[in-house]
């Protein structure tokens, strides 16, 4: 990434560096096959009561990429990657059709333990919220709800974790003492290591960076690079400049509808919708 | 500057229009002074009131001097001895109506003199008005002694002699030699105690407990008791062995006798079993003084109460009370936590929770006399005895649980309480930021999991904020617990060392209705009085006293989580 596509005014047209963008990944996300997919979303609506909220939405999500998910407020991204982890089961007035499979197997299914879903598809929400507990009982959090550890294996799953969310070299002398003292890019990378820890196959990121300072936004999409090694990652962002930073591949949401999912190459480059076109360019949103 | 010439015109706009009155009311300063003057009415009546009840209770312990007043009348010339409790100035008609003399005074006031002069049985009254104008002579003799009695309060006399069997002695230093057989009968009455509450009470304990199980046993048809009656029978023997020590122990209290000579010249004897403390007030130091003080104040909370509650300590009471804060901060807690947490977390939030909700905050401002007889119909005729016609058949009729007893109290007091620890819990819970329930459950917590992990932990300042208004409405409470269990005088404590060692079924005291009692149940108002406000300012005390151990807990769990809580 360089200075010159960081600083890119936001009403601008985002130039991708042609270097960069021939590197990534430019095939259609609808046409991989289904041993690449992680997350397949059928015909999905959303309602809240009688409102409709998502339209009809289908897409594939590849697996062990970046999808960044971006439009306008209230076009329904976080609600879209809410449904991913059934967060949005908490709403009483929330009714949904149509299927998503994770990895070939349908989360709406009777069958399917919601606490089980949410431990292999891990979130982070946008305001950092670590628990009011140390920074090691925040990592181990997860650990303890699910796995009965020996003491050495949960110690070696928090560095684990700590490591994975580059924070380990900042707080591994100070891991008894409360998360709420660190900083709101510390705190943020703790609530991504405490995701981590209970090795999720995937991410879900809603706008993770949105609350933070350019530093500590910078680290995080760093981070993102790095995790999406062993990780398929969802991100929303309303930030177009870090969809385009950080994911291989972009939607773009609008209204409820999703007007276009491609490469995130092609999106930025070579919109198919005039609707993308005029959002990646700045006309409205 | 194009304006320049315009500004002397809108400087005026600028200036005061008005004067005076209207313009005060309208700069809002009345305003600020009638809010500061109600703060200052109310630090005023709060601090008057604890004053008050402070100074008239504690200066009860001071060993004040005593005074030997020969006063003359139209009744004839009197000599009396005592302490100068109150001086009082009261107008000439209501002097002239007590049947007094017009001739012996002309001024309008007339000035009196409340002497406690003691000696109930032997000179009555005990305490008796002195008009100041009829005072012939005043003194302060250094060998007035003041005995406390432990029955009939005070007696106040110079000491003639100290009898043995009968037999006068002959001390070298006859005040000596009499703290030294103080000491031999207090130490005697301690072991006698001993054995009452100790040993006889176990084996009587023991003993009620036979009658029971046999009771138990005759119910179910068995006819062979051989198995209780050894028991009993050994029991029986214990239990005259005990009191042989016991009688022992009385005759040997029996030995000694005191003479003293009260102020009117008669001789009186007083045995010396009777006798807990005596004092030389007119000789003492202030530090010595001082050390009186301190032992009479232990003593007031250290002991029990004697001659109806007039004197000795309130110690049974004391330890009522706060024994029945606990239990009842102990049910009401997850009571109240429990249904706020329903109401909060499980229930669907609608016009049915709301009605409850506004319900709930309604129950706080019933009056809680309703709660007593609530308490009493309910939990003491209906539950306490379904319990006993259940499970406490041998014992029957006399009840057991279906009668007032501290269990019950307790179970008043947490409903009475119920509704302010509900509502400061949802307080807090609403108050917990969903991010951090969202957090927790997306880590594949389930709903129960976070609240037991995360909410309830961040909510407990609310939750203890609940118990600590909890306990200050409770500890002063004493209308609904005259009807569900206290009592004027308990012949045990709540806790003793016979097993279950806590016993919910007995009736306890309660220095809230200690303080009813001694106001205005006392046969001898004049001596309960100072009584009545070092209850007050003890029971004041000790709502204090747990209040602040609330807080200090509450401040801290609250300083682990304000960040969170921002």
């Amino acid at each position: 990434m360089n200075e010159n596509e960081r600083s890119t005014d936001a009403s601008a047209r985002v130039k991708l560096d042609s270097t960069l963008v021939g590197s990534r990944e430019s095939v259609s996300p609808n046409q991989l096959p289904e041993s690449e997919t992680c997350l397949h979303v059928q015909d999905l609506s959303l309602y809240y009561g009688d409102k409709i909220a998502l339209k009809d939405i289908s897409m594939r999500i590849p697996r062990k990429r970046v999808t960044a998910l971006i439009g306008p407020s209230g076009c329904g991204k976080s609600t879209l990657i809410r449904c991913f982890n059934r967060m949005n089961d908490l709403i009483d007035s929330v009714n949904i059709e149509g299927r998503i499979e994770l990895n070939g197997l349908e989360i709406h299914d009777k069958e399917v333990d919601v606490s089980q879903l949410r431990r292999r598809v891990g979130m982070v929400f946008q305001r950092p919220n670590p628990f009011p507990k140390t920074i090691y009982e925040n990592v181990a959090y997860g650990l303890r709800l699910s796995e009965k550890l020996p003491k050495s294996e949960l110690d070696d799953r928090v560095e684990w974790g700590l490591k994975s969310a580059a924070l380990w070299d900042e707080v591994q002398d100070r891991l008894n003492d409360s998360a709420l003292g660190l900083s709101g890019g510390q705190q943020q990378r703790l609530v991504i290591a405490r995701a981590v820890a209970v090795k999720p196959s995937v991410l879900l990121l809603d706008e993770p960076a949105s609350a933070l300072d350019p530093i500590s936004t910078l680290k995080i999409e760093e981070l993102i690079a790095q995790l999406k090694a062993d990780y398929t990652i969802v991100i929303v962002t309303h930030n177009m400049q870090q969809a385009a930073r950080v994911s291989d591949y972009t939607g773009f949401l609008y209204l409820g509808e999703m007007i276009e999912f491609d490469s995130t190459v092609t999106i930025f480059t070579n919109p198919t919708e005039q609707k993308t076109e005029d959002y990646i360019t700045g006309r409205y949103g | 500057m194009e304006t320049s010439e315009k500004l002397p015109q809108d400087f005026g706009a600028f200036h005061r229009q008005q004067l005076g009155i209207g313009l005060w009311f309208k700069s809002g300063d009345p305003w600020i002074w009638l809010t500061a003057t109600a703060v200052g009415a109310c630090i005023v009546a709060v601090l008057g009131l604890l004053g008050l009840i402070a100074v008239k209770g504690l200066s009860h312990f001071w060993p004040s001097d005593v005074v030997t007043i020969n006063y003359a009348n139209d009744f004839g010339e009197f000599r009396i001895a005592g302490e100068i409790v109150q001086r009082e100035s009261i107008g000439r008609n209501q002097y002239l109506e007590a049947g007094s003399n017009s001739t012996a005074i002309e001024t309008d006031q007339v000035e009196r003199w409340m002497i406690k002069s003691g000696n109930r049985r032997i000179n009555a009254p005990d305490f008796r008005w002195v008009y100041k104008h009829e005072i012939v002579q005043q003194l302060k003799a250094t060998d007035m002694l003041v005995f406390e009695r432990s029955e009939w309060g005070n007696a106040y006399g110079t000491l003639v002699g100290i009898k043995e069997h009968g037999q006068s002695i002959e001390p070298d230093n006859p005040w000596i030699e009499l703290q030294k057989r103080i000491d031999r009968v207090t130490d005697l009455r301690d072991e006698a105690r001993r054995i009452q509450k100790g040993a006889i009470n176990r084996i009587n304990y023991k003993l009620e407990k036979l009658r029971l199980e046999k009771r138990k046993r005759e119910l179910k048809g068995e006819l062979d008791f051989t198995d209780i009656e050894i028991e009993r029978d050994r029991l029986n023997a214990e239990y005259l062995v005990e009191e042989q020590r016991l009688r022992d122990i009385i005759t040997q209290l029996e030995r000694d006798e005191i003479e003293i000579r009260i102020a009117d010249g008669r001789i009186s004897t007083i045995a010396l079993r009777n006798i807990i403390r005596a004092w030389l007030p007119n000789e003492m130091s202030f530090w010595q003084k001082l050390g009186h003080y301190f032992s009479s104040i232990w003593i007031f909370l250290s002991q029990e109460s004697r001659e109806a509650n007039t004197e000795g300590g309130v110690f049974p009471a004391l330890f009522g009370t706060v024994l029945m804060v606990l239990l009842m901060s102990v049910l009401v807690t997850p009571f109240g936590v429990i249904a706020a947490l329903y109401l909060r977390e499980y229930a669907k939030q609608g016009p049915f929770v709301q009605l409850i909700r506004i319900a709930v905050n309604n129950l706080a401002g019933v009056p809680s006399i309703v709660y007593g007889v609530f308490g009493l119909g309910f939990f003491i005729y209906l539950v306490g005895g379904s319990l006993d016609d259940l499970f406490f058949q041998a014992a029957q009729p006399a009840p057991t649980f279906g009668t007032p007893g501290l269990m019950w109290a307790s179970l008043t007091l947490a409903l009475l309480t119920v509704p302010v620890v509900i509502v400061s819990t949802e307080e807090g819970l609403t108050r917990i930021p969903s991010e951090l329930r969202e957090g927790s459950l997306a880590l594949g917590a389930t709903k129960a999991e976070t609240m037991f992990k995360i909410i309830l932990p961040m909510a407990s300042p609310s939750i203890l904020t609940g118990v600590i208004l909890a306990i200050a409405r409770a500890a002063g409470e004493v209308a609904p617990l005259m009807l569900v269990g206290v009592v004027k005088l308990a012949p045990t404590l709540p806790i003793d060392g016979n097993f279950p060692f806590l016993h919910l079924d007995r009736k306890f005291m309660h220095l809230g209705f200690h303080i009813y009692d001694l106001g205005f149940q006392s046969p001898n108002v004049d001596a309960a009085r100072p009584l009545v406000f070092a209850t007050a300012f003890l029971l004041v005390l000790i709502i204090v006293a747990l209040n602040l151990t609330a807080i200090t807990l509450r401040n801290r769990l609250e300083a682990r989580y304000r960040e969170a809580l921002l």
